[in-house]
Protein backbone atom coordinates (compact mmCIF):
# COMPACT_ATOMS: atom_id res chain seq x y z
CA UNK A 1 0.00 0.00 0.00
CA UNK A 2 1.63 3.31 -0.61
CA UNK A 3 2.25 5.62 2.22
CA UNK A 4 -0.17 8.72 2.12
CA UNK A 5 2.41 11.49 2.16
CA UNK A 6 2.50 15.13 2.34
CA UNK A 7 2.06 15.23 -0.95
CA UNK A 8 -1.80 13.65 -1.07
CA UNK A 9 -2.61 15.46 2.34
CA UNK A 10 -1.86 18.87 2.02
CA UNK A 11 0.35 19.64 -1.28
CA UNK A 12 -2.57 18.83 -3.36
CA UNK A 13 -1.62 19.80 -7.11
CA UNK A 14 -4.40 22.26 -7.22
CA UNK A 15 -2.39 24.16 -4.08
CA UNK A 16 1.01 24.22 -5.75
CA UNK A 17 -0.87 25.19 -8.97
CA UNK A 18 -2.36 28.12 -7.42
CA UNK A 19 1.46 28.87 -6.24
CA UNK A 20 3.37 28.87 -9.23
CA UNK A 21 0.59 30.06 -11.15
CA UNK A 22 -1.28 32.53 -8.78
CA UNK A 23 -4.51 34.54 -9.77
CA UNK A 24 -5.75 38.14 -10.04
CA UNK A 25 -1.64 38.65 -8.34
CA UNK A 26 -0.38 42.38 -7.94
CA UNK A 27 -1.57 45.16 -5.85
CA UNK A 28 -4.14 47.28 -8.03
CA UNK A 29 -5.18 50.96 -8.37
CA UNK A 30 -8.18 52.11 -7.06
CA UNK A 31 -9.20 50.18 -3.73
CA UNK A 32 -10.84 51.84 -0.67
CA UNK A 33 -8.76 49.81 2.08
CA UNK A 34 -5.90 47.67 2.19
CA UNK A 35 -4.93 45.62 5.07
CA UNK A 36 -1.42 44.41 5.35
CA UNK A 37 -0.82 40.98 7.72
CA UNK A 38 1.99 38.92 8.89
CA UNK A 39 2.18 35.51 10.45
CA UNK A 40 5.26 36.30 12.86
CA UNK A 41 6.30 32.77 13.49
CA UNK A 42 6.81 31.54 10.04
CA UNK A 43 7.31 34.61 8.19
CA UNK A 44 4.25 35.30 6.07
CA UNK A 45 3.13 38.51 4.92
CA UNK A 46 -0.20 39.30 2.34
CA UNK A 47 -1.25 42.68 1.58
CA UNK A 48 -4.79 42.45 0.29
CA UNK A 49 -7.05 45.76 -1.26
CA UNK A 50 -10.87 45.49 -2.09
CA UNK A 51 -12.89 47.37 -3.74
CA UNK A 52 -16.61 47.40 -3.51
CA UNK A 53 -19.17 49.22 -5.48
CA UNK A 54 -23.01 48.47 -5.04
CA UNK A 55 -22.28 45.65 -3.07
CA UNK A 56 -20.08 44.04 -5.65
CA UNK A 57 -16.25 43.12 -4.79
CA UNK A 58 -15.47 45.07 -7.89
CA UNK A 59 -11.61 44.61 -7.16
CA UNK A 60 -9.64 42.16 -4.71
CA UNK A 61 -5.87 42.62 -5.23
CA UNK A 62 -3.20 41.04 -3.43
CA UNK A 63 0.63 41.01 -3.00
CA UNK A 64 2.68 39.05 -0.58
CA UNK A 65 6.02 37.05 0.50
CA UNK A 66 5.30 33.14 2.05
CA UNK A 67 4.84 29.59 1.74
CA UNK A 68 3.14 27.82 -0.73
CA UNK A 69 -0.50 27.68 1.64
CA UNK A 70 -0.62 31.48 2.25
CA UNK A 71 0.11 32.13 -1.06
CA UNK A 72 -2.20 29.93 -3.23
CA UNK A 73 -4.72 30.66 -0.37
CA UNK A 74 -4.53 34.07 -1.73
CA UNK A 75 -5.22 32.93 -5.06
CA UNK A 76 -7.88 30.48 -4.78
CA UNK A 77 -8.82 33.68 -2.40
CA UNK A 78 -8.86 35.90 -5.33
CA UNK A 79 -10.95 33.57 -7.53
CA UNK A 80 -13.73 32.99 -4.87
CA UNK A 81 -15.25 36.38 -4.17
CA UNK A 82 -13.71 38.53 -7.55
CA UNK A 83 -16.64 39.91 -9.26
CA UNK A 84 -19.13 38.52 -6.66
CA UNK A 85 -21.25 40.26 -4.31
CA UNK A 86 -20.22 40.86 -0.92
CA UNK A 87 -22.89 39.08 0.60
CA UNK A 88 -21.68 36.42 -1.58
CA UNK A 89 -17.71 36.73 -0.52
CA UNK A 90 -18.24 36.81 3.36
CA UNK A 91 -20.38 33.35 3.13
CA UNK A 92 -17.38 31.98 0.94
CA UNK A 93 -15.28 33.25 3.85
CA UNK A 94 -17.43 31.63 6.59
CA UNK A 95 -16.95 28.67 5.03
CA UNK A 96 -13.27 28.57 4.48
CA UNK A 97 -12.82 29.75 7.95
CA UNK A 98 -15.36 26.74 9.11
CA UNK A 99 -13.13 24.13 7.16
CA UNK A 100 -9.75 25.47 8.36
CA UNK A 101 -11.19 25.09 12.04
CA UNK A 102 -12.52 21.54 11.77
CA UNK A 103 -9.36 19.95 11.92
CA UNK A 104 -10.63 17.57 8.89
CA UNK A 105 -13.49 16.82 10.46
CA UNK A 106 -15.52 19.34 8.06
CA UNK A 107 -16.83 18.07 4.89
CA UNK A 108 -16.06 21.29 2.22
CA UNK A 109 -18.67 22.74 0.17
CA UNK A 110 -17.76 22.60 -3.29
CA UNK A 111 -20.55 24.88 -4.73
CA UNK A 112 -19.08 27.59 -2.16
CA UNK A 113 -15.48 27.01 -2.56
CA UNK A 114 -14.44 25.62 -5.67
CA UNK A 115 -10.83 25.25 -5.46
CA UNK A 116 -10.90 25.63 -1.71
CA UNK A 117 -11.60 22.53 -1.40
CA UNK A 118 -7.87 21.74 -1.77
CA UNK A 119 -7.11 23.24 1.67
CA UNK A 120 -9.20 19.99 3.25
CA UNK A 121 -5.93 18.87 3.99
CA UNK A 122 -4.49 21.92 5.46
CA UNK A 123 -6.59 21.62 8.43
CA UNK A 124 -4.83 18.58 10.36
CA UNK A 125 -1.68 20.65 10.16
CA UNK A 126 -2.84 22.80 12.81
CA UNK A 127 0.57 24.68 12.25
CA UNK A 128 -0.49 25.08 8.49
CA UNK A 129 -4.03 26.91 9.44
CA UNK A 130 -2.68 30.34 9.96
CA UNK A 131 -0.90 30.08 6.78
CA UNK A 132 -4.06 29.22 4.86
CA UNK A 133 -6.43 32.11 6.58
CA UNK A 134 -3.94 34.95 6.57
CA UNK A 135 -5.05 36.66 2.96
CA UNK A 136 -9.10 35.95 3.96
CA UNK A 137 -8.11 37.82 7.21
CA UNK A 138 -6.39 40.35 5.52
CA UNK A 139 -9.33 40.53 3.42
CA UNK A 140 -12.31 40.58 5.87
CA UNK A 141 -10.14 43.10 7.34
CA UNK A 142 -10.14 45.28 4.43
CA UNK A 143 -13.60 44.73 3.09
CA UNK A 144 -14.27 45.93 7.73
CA UNK A 145 -12.50 48.92 6.82
CA UNK A 146 -14.00 49.94 3.38
CA UNK A 147 -17.64 50.18 4.84
CA UNK A 148 -16.34 51.72 7.65
CA UNK A 149 -15.34 54.33 5.28
CA UNK A 150 -18.31 54.48 2.77
CA UNK A 151 -20.49 54.83 5.90
CA UNK A 152 -18.40 57.61 7.65
CA UNK A 153 -18.39 59.42 4.04
CA UNK A 154 -22.07 59.01 3.10
CA UNK B 1 35.49 6.90 26.80
CA UNK B 2 36.89 10.38 28.33
CA UNK B 3 40.38 11.46 27.15
CA UNK B 4 40.08 9.27 24.33
CA UNK B 5 39.29 11.74 21.99
CA UNK B 6 36.30 10.17 20.44
CA UNK B 7 33.34 8.13 21.64
CA UNK B 8 30.97 5.69 19.90
CA UNK B 9 28.31 7.63 18.61
CA UNK B 10 26.40 3.99 18.11
CA UNK B 11 26.92 3.54 21.61
CA UNK B 12 25.67 7.00 22.33
CA UNK B 13 22.57 6.71 20.62
CA UNK B 14 21.50 3.47 22.76
CA UNK B 15 21.40 5.53 25.84
CA UNK B 16 18.34 7.94 24.22
CA UNK B 17 15.19 6.33 24.14
CA UNK B 18 13.54 8.55 21.52
CA UNK B 19 15.81 8.09 19.00
CA UNK B 20 13.94 4.61 18.55
CA UNK B 21 10.66 6.31 17.26
CA UNK B 22 9.47 6.52 13.70
CA UNK B 23 7.83 9.63 12.64
CA UNK B 24 5.46 9.82 9.35
CA UNK B 25 6.18 6.02 8.81
CA UNK B 26 10.24 6.82 8.43
CA UNK B 27 12.77 6.64 11.24
CA UNK B 28 13.35 9.83 13.11
CA UNK B 29 16.20 12.19 12.49
CA UNK B 30 16.07 14.69 14.89
CA UNK B 31 17.87 17.99 13.62
CA UNK B 32 16.45 20.54 15.69
CA UNK B 33 18.74 19.81 19.15
CA UNK B 34 19.59 24.00 18.87
CA UNK B 35 15.92 23.96 19.57
CA UNK B 36 16.16 21.28 22.36
CA UNK B 37 18.18 18.29 23.03
CA UNK B 38 17.11 14.78 23.39
CA UNK B 39 17.95 13.06 27.07
CA UNK B 40 19.76 10.29 28.11
CA UNK B 41 18.05 7.72 30.16
CA UNK B 42 20.48 8.31 32.96
CA UNK B 43 19.00 11.97 32.95
CA UNK B 44 15.38 10.46 33.12
CA UNK B 45 16.32 7.73 35.85
CA UNK B 46 18.34 10.36 37.68
CA UNK B 47 15.01 12.23 37.75
CA UNK B 48 12.67 9.53 38.52
CA UNK B 49 14.72 8.18 41.39
CA UNK B 50 15.09 11.30 43.04
CA UNK B 51 11.16 11.72 42.93
CA UNK B 52 10.88 8.11 44.22
CA UNK B 53 13.26 8.42 46.85
CA UNK B 54 14.09 11.69 48.11
CA UNK B 55 11.64 14.33 46.95
CA UNK B 56 11.08 16.93 49.04
CA UNK B 57 11.62 20.61 49.98
CA UNK B 58 15.29 22.38 50.01
CA UNK B 59 17.14 24.55 52.65
CA UNK B 60 13.98 24.31 55.07
CA UNK B 61 13.73 21.66 56.06
CA UNK B 62 15.34 19.68 59.53
CA UNK B 63 13.93 16.23 58.22
CA UNK B 64 16.07 13.06 56.58
CA UNK B 65 14.14 13.49 53.32
CA UNK B 66 14.93 17.80 52.83
CA UNK B 67 18.68 17.05 53.95
CA UNK B 68 18.45 14.58 51.05
CA UNK B 69 16.78 16.38 48.64
CA UNK B 70 19.13 19.70 49.79
CA UNK B 71 22.21 17.61 49.15
CA UNK B 72 21.01 16.90 45.86
CA UNK B 73 19.76 20.12 44.52
CA UNK B 74 23.15 21.45 45.83
CA UNK B 75 25.36 18.59 44.72
CA UNK B 76 23.76 19.25 41.17
CA UNK B 77 25.40 23.36 41.61
CA UNK B 78 28.50 22.07 42.29
CA UNK B 79 28.47 19.65 39.42
CA UNK B 80 27.28 22.76 37.56
CA UNK B 81 30.39 25.02 38.72
CA UNK B 82 32.96 22.14 37.96
CA UNK B 83 31.92 22.04 34.42
CA UNK B 84 32.05 25.16 33.55
CA UNK B 85 35.25 25.95 35.51
CA UNK B 86 33.91 28.16 38.53
CA UNK B 87 35.97 29.44 40.97
CA UNK B 88 33.00 28.05 43.56
CA UNK B 89 29.24 26.44 43.53
CA UNK B 90 27.91 29.57 44.91
CA UNK B 91 28.53 31.64 41.82
CA UNK B 92 26.13 29.40 40.27
CA UNK B 93 22.57 31.10 40.25
CA UNK B 94 19.63 28.42 39.35
CA UNK B 95 16.92 30.07 37.05
CA UNK B 96 14.19 28.31 34.46
CA UNK B 97 16.22 29.02 32.15
CA UNK B 98 18.28 31.40 29.99
CA UNK B 99 15.77 33.68 29.60
CA UNK B 100 15.29 34.22 32.99
CA UNK B 101 19.40 33.87 33.62
CA UNK B 102 19.41 37.16 31.17
CA UNK B 103 16.24 39.21 32.58
CA UNK B 104 17.74 38.96 35.62
CA UNK B 105 21.17 40.48 35.06
CA UNK B 106 19.25 43.16 32.63
CA UNK B 107 17.03 44.15 35.44
CA UNK B 108 19.48 43.72 38.62
CA UNK B 109 22.39 45.10 36.87
CA UNK B 110 20.83 47.63 35.18
CA UNK B 111 18.61 49.01 37.85
CA UNK B 112 21.46 51.68 38.55
CA UNK B 113 22.28 52.58 34.99
CA UNK B 114 21.05 55.84 32.72
CA UNK B 115 21.62 58.41 30.38
CA UNK B 116 24.63 58.29 29.18
CA UNK B 117 25.40 54.50 29.87
CA UNK B 118 25.80 52.47 26.86
CA UNK B 119 24.78 48.34 26.48
CA UNK B 120 26.44 45.91 23.63
CA UNK B 121 24.76 43.09 22.16
CA UNK B 122 24.97 42.25 18.45
CA UNK B 123 23.18 41.82 15.55
CA UNK B 124 22.79 38.01 16.15
CA UNK B 125 21.30 37.88 19.61
CA UNK B 126 18.38 35.43 20.42
CA UNK B 127 15.59 37.58 21.09
CA UNK B 128 15.73 36.52 25.08
CA UNK B 129 19.67 38.62 24.67
CA UNK B 130 17.93 41.29 23.02
CA UNK B 131 14.52 42.40 24.53
CA UNK B 132 15.41 42.62 28.42
CA UNK B 133 18.35 44.93 27.27
CA UNK B 134 15.51 47.63 24.74
CA UNK B 135 12.86 47.35 28.22
CA UNK B 136 16.01 48.65 30.43
CA UNK B 137 16.57 51.14 28.13
CA UNK B 138 13.46 52.45 27.75
CA UNK B 139 13.00 52.25 31.75
CA UNK B 140 16.51 53.94 32.36
CA UNK B 141 17.42 56.08 29.18
CA UNK B 142 20.46 54.22 28.36
CA UNK B 143 21.69 53.37 25.14
CA UNK B 144 21.80 50.08 23.33
CA UNK B 145 24.71 49.56 20.76
CA UNK B 146 25.14 46.72 17.82
CA UNK B 147 28.21 44.76 17.32
CA UNK B 148 27.15 44.09 13.39
CA UNK B 149 27.93 41.22 11.28
CA UNK B 150 30.07 40.52 8.23
CA UNK B 151 28.19 39.03 4.98
CA UNK B 152 30.12 35.85 6.32
CA UNK B 153 28.23 35.82 9.64
CA UNK B 154 30.90 36.85 12.05
CA UNK B 155 30.77 39.69 14.51
CA UNK B 156 32.49 42.89 12.39
CA UNK B 157 35.11 43.78 15.33
CA UNK B 158 36.35 46.49 12.91
CA UNK B 159 34.49 49.05 15.32
CA UNK B 160 35.21 47.30 18.32
CA UNK B 161 37.24 50.25 20.11
CA UNK B 162 34.34 52.81 19.24
CA UNK B 163 31.59 50.48 20.21
CA UNK B 164 32.74 49.46 23.44
CA UNK B 165 34.52 52.68 25.15
CA UNK B 166 34.10 54.65 28.74
CA UNK B 167 30.60 54.71 28.78
CA UNK B 168 29.82 50.98 27.94
CA UNK B 169 28.89 49.15 31.38
CA UNK B 170 28.25 46.15 30.10
CA UNK B 171 28.79 43.95 26.58
CA UNK B 172 26.01 40.98 26.49
CA UNK B 173 27.22 38.63 23.31
CA UNK B 174 26.67 34.74 22.31
CA UNK B 175 29.04 33.00 22.76
CA UNK B 176 27.74 30.58 19.71
CA UNK B 177 24.87 31.52 17.49
CA UNK B 178 21.51 30.28 17.67
CA UNK B 179 21.17 30.72 13.90
CA UNK B 180 24.38 30.84 12.10
CA UNK B 181 26.65 28.80 14.00
CA UNK B 182 29.63 30.98 14.57
CA UNK B 183 31.71 30.23 17.42
CA UNK B 184 32.12 34.20 18.36
CA UNK B 185 35.65 35.60 19.35
CA UNK B 186 35.48 36.51 22.77
CA UNK B 187 38.98 37.03 23.60
CA UNK B 188 39.21 40.46 21.87
CA UNK B 189 36.03 41.52 23.18
CA UNK B 190 37.07 40.39 27.06
CA UNK B 191 40.19 42.39 26.71
CA UNK B 192 38.37 45.72 25.23
CA UNK B 193 35.88 45.35 27.85
CA UNK B 194 38.03 44.95 30.89
CA UNK B 195 40.33 48.13 29.35
CA UNK B 196 37.10 50.13 29.75
CA UNK B 197 36.22 48.75 32.94
CA UNK B 198 32.92 47.25 31.03
CA UNK B 199 31.43 43.95 31.95
CA UNK B 200 31.38 40.99 29.70
CA UNK B 201 28.52 38.42 30.06
CA UNK B 202 27.94 35.32 27.33
CA UNK B 203 24.75 33.93 25.80
CA UNK B 204 26.42 30.73 26.22
CA UNK B 205 23.18 28.92 25.92
CA UNK B 206 24.56 26.90 22.45
CA UNK B 207 28.04 26.68 23.73
CA UNK B 208 27.91 25.12 26.87
CA UNK B 209 26.21 21.78 25.53
CA UNK B 210 28.79 21.55 22.64
CA UNK B 211 31.86 22.80 23.31
CA UNK B 212 34.59 23.00 26.70
CA UNK B 213 33.50 26.21 28.41
CA UNK B 214 35.66 27.26 31.17
CA UNK B 215 34.41 31.02 32.61
CA UNK B 216 38.07 31.34 34.28
CA UNK B 217 40.04 30.51 30.89
CA UNK B 218 37.37 32.91 28.74
CA UNK B 219 38.18 35.76 31.21
CA UNK B 220 33.91 36.88 31.35
CA UNK B 221 32.22 38.06 34.21
CA UNK B 222 28.53 36.71 33.75
CA UNK B 223 27.48 33.22 31.74
CA UNK B 224 23.77 32.63 30.68
CA UNK B 225 23.35 28.97 29.67
CA UNK B 226 20.03 26.34 29.90
CA UNK B 227 19.82 22.42 30.72
CA UNK B 228 17.41 21.55 28.28
CA UNK B 229 19.63 22.08 25.16
CA UNK B 230 22.53 20.51 27.15
CA UNK B 231 20.73 16.84 27.34
CA UNK B 232 19.25 17.84 30.51
CA UNK B 233 15.11 18.33 30.99
CA UNK B 234 13.39 21.93 30.25
CA UNK B 235 12.62 24.37 33.80
CA UNK B 236 16.18 24.70 34.63
CA UNK B 237 18.75 27.21 33.49
CA UNK B 238 21.91 28.46 35.07
CA UNK B 239 23.64 32.47 35.62
CA UNK B 240 27.14 32.18 36.46
CA UNK B 241 29.13 35.52 37.79
CA UNK B 242 32.09 35.91 39.23
CA UNK B 243 31.68 36.38 43.14
CA UNK B 244 32.39 40.13 43.51
CA UNK B 245 30.06 40.79 40.44
CA UNK B 246 26.80 38.60 41.68
CA UNK B 247 28.21 39.86 45.71
CA UNK B 248 26.76 43.42 44.60
CA UNK B 249 23.90 42.79 41.94
CA UNK B 250 20.07 43.60 44.56
CA UNK B 251 17.39 40.56 44.13
CA UNK B 252 15.30 39.92 40.86
CA UNK B 253 12.68 38.05 41.89
CA UNK B 254 11.30 38.13 45.59
CA UNK B 255 9.59 36.02 48.38
CA UNK B 256 11.16 33.06 50.09
CA UNK B 257 14.37 31.51 50.38
CA UNK B 258 16.10 34.25 49.43
CA UNK B 259 15.61 36.53 52.74
CA UNK B 260 17.73 36.53 55.96
CA UNK B 261 15.12 38.72 58.12
CA UNK B 262 11.56 40.03 57.23
CA UNK B 263 9.95 42.72 59.56
CA UNK B 264 6.94 44.53 58.81
CA UNK B 265 9.73 47.75 58.45
CA UNK B 266 12.19 45.97 55.85
CA UNK B 267 14.18 42.82 54.68
CA UNK B 268 17.39 41.74 54.82
CA UNK B 269 18.55 39.78 52.08
CA UNK B 270 20.82 36.60 51.80
CA UNK B 271 23.59 36.14 49.68
CA UNK B 272 24.04 34.86 46.59
CA UNK B 273 23.51 32.79 45.19
CA UNK B 274 20.37 32.22 47.33
CA UNK B 275 19.55 35.86 47.46
CA UNK B 276 18.72 34.97 43.31
CA UNK B 277 16.39 31.87 44.08
CA UNK B 278 12.97 33.07 45.02
CA UNK B 279 10.99 29.99 46.26
CA UNK B 280 11.00 26.73 45.98
CA UNK B 281 12.99 25.91 42.91
CA UNK B 282 13.61 23.44 40.21
CA UNK B 283 14.87 20.61 42.28
CA UNK B 284 14.60 17.41 40.04
CA UNK B 285 15.42 19.36 37.21
CA UNK B 286 18.22 20.73 38.86
CA UNK B 287 19.16 17.09 39.70
CA UNK B 288 18.72 16.48 35.99
CA UNK B 289 20.84 18.65 35.13
CA UNK B 290 23.55 17.16 37.15
CA UNK B 291 22.77 14.42 35.51
CA UNK B 292 23.41 15.69 32.18
CA UNK B 293 26.60 17.22 33.50
CA UNK B 294 27.82 13.73 34.67
CA UNK B 295 26.66 12.22 31.39
CA UNK B 296 28.63 15.30 29.25
CA UNK B 297 31.69 14.60 30.90
CA UNK B 298 32.02 11.13 31.30
CA UNK B 299 31.94 11.49 26.87
CA UNK B 300 34.49 14.04 27.32
CA UNK B 301 33.92 17.78 26.33
CA UNK B 302 36.57 17.84 23.79
CA UNK B 303 35.23 14.86 22.15
CA UNK B 304 31.81 16.16 22.01
CA UNK B 305 33.30 19.28 20.35
CA UNK B 306 35.83 16.98 18.10
CA UNK B 307 32.49 15.23 16.71
CA UNK B 308 30.71 18.02 16.45
CA UNK B 309 33.47 19.73 13.89
CA UNK B 310 33.25 15.94 11.75
CA UNK B 311 29.77 16.59 11.40
CA UNK B 312 29.79 19.79 10.76
CA UNK B 313 32.30 19.51 7.82
CA UNK B 314 30.46 16.89 6.44
CA UNK B 315 27.40 18.80 6.89
CA UNK B 316 28.77 21.47 4.54
CA UNK B 317 30.22 19.60 2.44
CA UNK B 318 26.87 17.44 2.09
CA UNK B 319 24.73 20.97 1.81
CA UNK B 320 27.17 22.32 -1.13
CA UNK B 321 25.79 19.15 -3.73
CA UNK B 322 21.97 20.76 -3.11
CA UNK B 323 21.10 22.88 -6.08
CA UNK B 324 19.78 26.27 -5.23
CA UNK B 325 20.66 25.83 -1.46
CA UNK B 326 22.46 29.10 0.06
CA UNK B 327 24.18 28.59 3.81
CA UNK B 328 24.13 31.27 6.04
CA UNK B 329 27.07 31.87 8.03
CA UNK B 330 30.37 30.83 7.99
CA UNK B 331 30.94 28.10 4.95
CA UNK B 332 33.94 26.70 6.29
CA UNK B 333 34.13 24.83 9.12
CA UNK B 334 36.88 27.11 11.60
CA UNK B 335 34.85 28.50 14.53
CA UNK B 336 31.71 27.27 13.65
CA UNK B 337 29.53 25.13 14.94
CA UNK B 338 26.79 22.49 14.34
CA UNK B 339 24.17 24.65 13.31
CA UNK B 340 23.32 25.26 10.14
CA UNK B 341 20.51 27.88 9.12
CA UNK B 342 19.87 27.83 4.93
CA UNK B 343 17.62 28.48 2.49
CA UNK B 344 16.37 26.77 -0.85
CA UNK B 345 15.61 28.85 -3.82
CA UNK B 346 12.05 29.16 -4.62
CA UNK B 347 10.97 27.04 -1.60
CA UNK B 348 9.84 28.67 1.50
CA UNK B 349 11.05 27.27 4.58
CA UNK B 350 7.64 26.66 6.06
CA UNK B 351 7.56 24.57 3.19
CA UNK B 352 10.67 22.76 3.36
CA UNK B 353 10.14 21.93 6.84
CA UNK B 354 6.69 20.56 6.00
CA UNK B 355 7.92 17.72 3.52
CA UNK B 356 11.08 17.27 5.58
CA UNK B 357 8.95 16.51 8.36
CA UNK B 358 7.19 14.24 6.18
CA UNK B 359 10.11 11.75 5.47
CA UNK B 360 10.98 11.94 9.20
CA UNK B 361 13.29 14.94 9.57
CA UNK B 362 12.76 17.28 12.07
CA UNK B 363 14.35 20.74 11.54
CA UNK B 364 12.93 23.94 12.62
CA UNK B 365 11.92 26.69 10.29
CA UNK B 366 10.90 30.65 10.75
CA UNK B 367 13.14 33.50 12.61
CA UNK B 368 14.29 31.46 15.20
CA UNK B 369 14.20 33.77 17.65
CA UNK B 370 16.45 35.99 16.31
CA UNK B 371 14.43 38.26 14.14
CA UNK B 372 17.78 40.76 13.59
CA UNK B 373 19.72 38.13 11.99
CA UNK B 374 17.02 37.05 9.23
CA UNK B 375 16.52 40.94 8.31
CA UNK B 376 20.70 41.03 7.88
CA UNK B 377 20.60 38.67 5.58
CA UNK B 378 17.60 39.67 3.66
CA UNK B 379 15.00 36.89 4.74
CA UNK B 380 11.81 36.47 6.42
CA UNK B 381 12.70 32.85 7.57
CA UNK B 382 15.46 30.59 7.53
CA UNK B 383 15.30 27.04 7.71
CA UNK B 384 17.37 25.40 9.99
CA UNK B 385 18.82 21.87 10.87
CA UNK B 386 21.31 21.29 14.13
CA UNK B 387 23.56 18.45 15.49
CA UNK B 388 24.08 17.16 18.81
CA UNK B 389 25.72 14.14 20.05
CA UNK B 390 23.96 11.84 18.90
CA UNK B 391 23.75 12.92 15.34
CA UNK B 392 24.89 10.45 12.48
CA UNK B 393 26.32 11.31 8.97
CA UNK B 394 23.90 9.20 7.81
CA UNK B 395 20.90 11.38 9.41
CA UNK B 396 23.06 14.13 7.45
CA UNK B 397 22.48 12.35 4.58
CA UNK B 398 18.63 11.88 5.20
CA UNK B 399 18.52 15.37 5.17
CA UNK B 400 20.47 15.98 2.15
CA UNK B 401 17.74 13.31 -0.01
CA UNK B 402 14.50 15.38 2.06
CA UNK B 403 15.72 18.62 0.52
CA UNK B 404 15.86 16.44 -2.70
CA UNK B 405 12.64 15.64 -2.64
CA UNK B 406 11.50 19.25 -1.46
CA UNK B 407 13.16 20.34 -4.74
CA UNK B 408 10.85 17.58 -6.80
CA UNK B 409 7.46 18.65 -4.77
CA UNK B 410 7.71 22.29 -6.06
CA UNK B 411 9.21 22.08 -9.12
Amino acid sequence: MRRRGVSDALYQEIILDHYKHPHGRGLREPYQAEAHHVNPTCGDEVTVRVLVKDGLVEDVSYDGAGCSISQAAASVLYELVHGRPLTDAMARHEAFLTLMSGRGQVEPDEELLADGVAFAGVARYPARVKCALLPWMAFKDATARAMAEEATAS
Amino acid sequence: MAGLGEFSVEKVRQDFPILERSVNGYPLVYLDSANTSQKPRAVLDAMTEHLERHNANVARSVHTLGTESTAAYEGARAKVAAFIGAAAPEEVVFTKNATEALNLVAYSFGQRLGPGDEIVISELEHHSNIVPWQLLCERTGATLRWFRLTDEGRLDLSTLDELVNERTRIVSIAHVSNTLGTVNPVAPVVKRAHEVGALVMLDGSQAVPHLPVDVTALGIDLLAFTGHKMLGPTGIGVLWARASVLEDLPPFLAGGSMVETVTLEGTTFLPPPARFEAGTPPIVEAVGLGAAVDYLSALGMDAVAAHERHLTTYALDALSTVDGLRIFGPTVPVDRGGTLSFELAGVHPHDVGQVLDSVGVQVRVGHHCARPTCVRFGVPAMTRASVHVYTTTDEIDALVRGLERVRKVFS
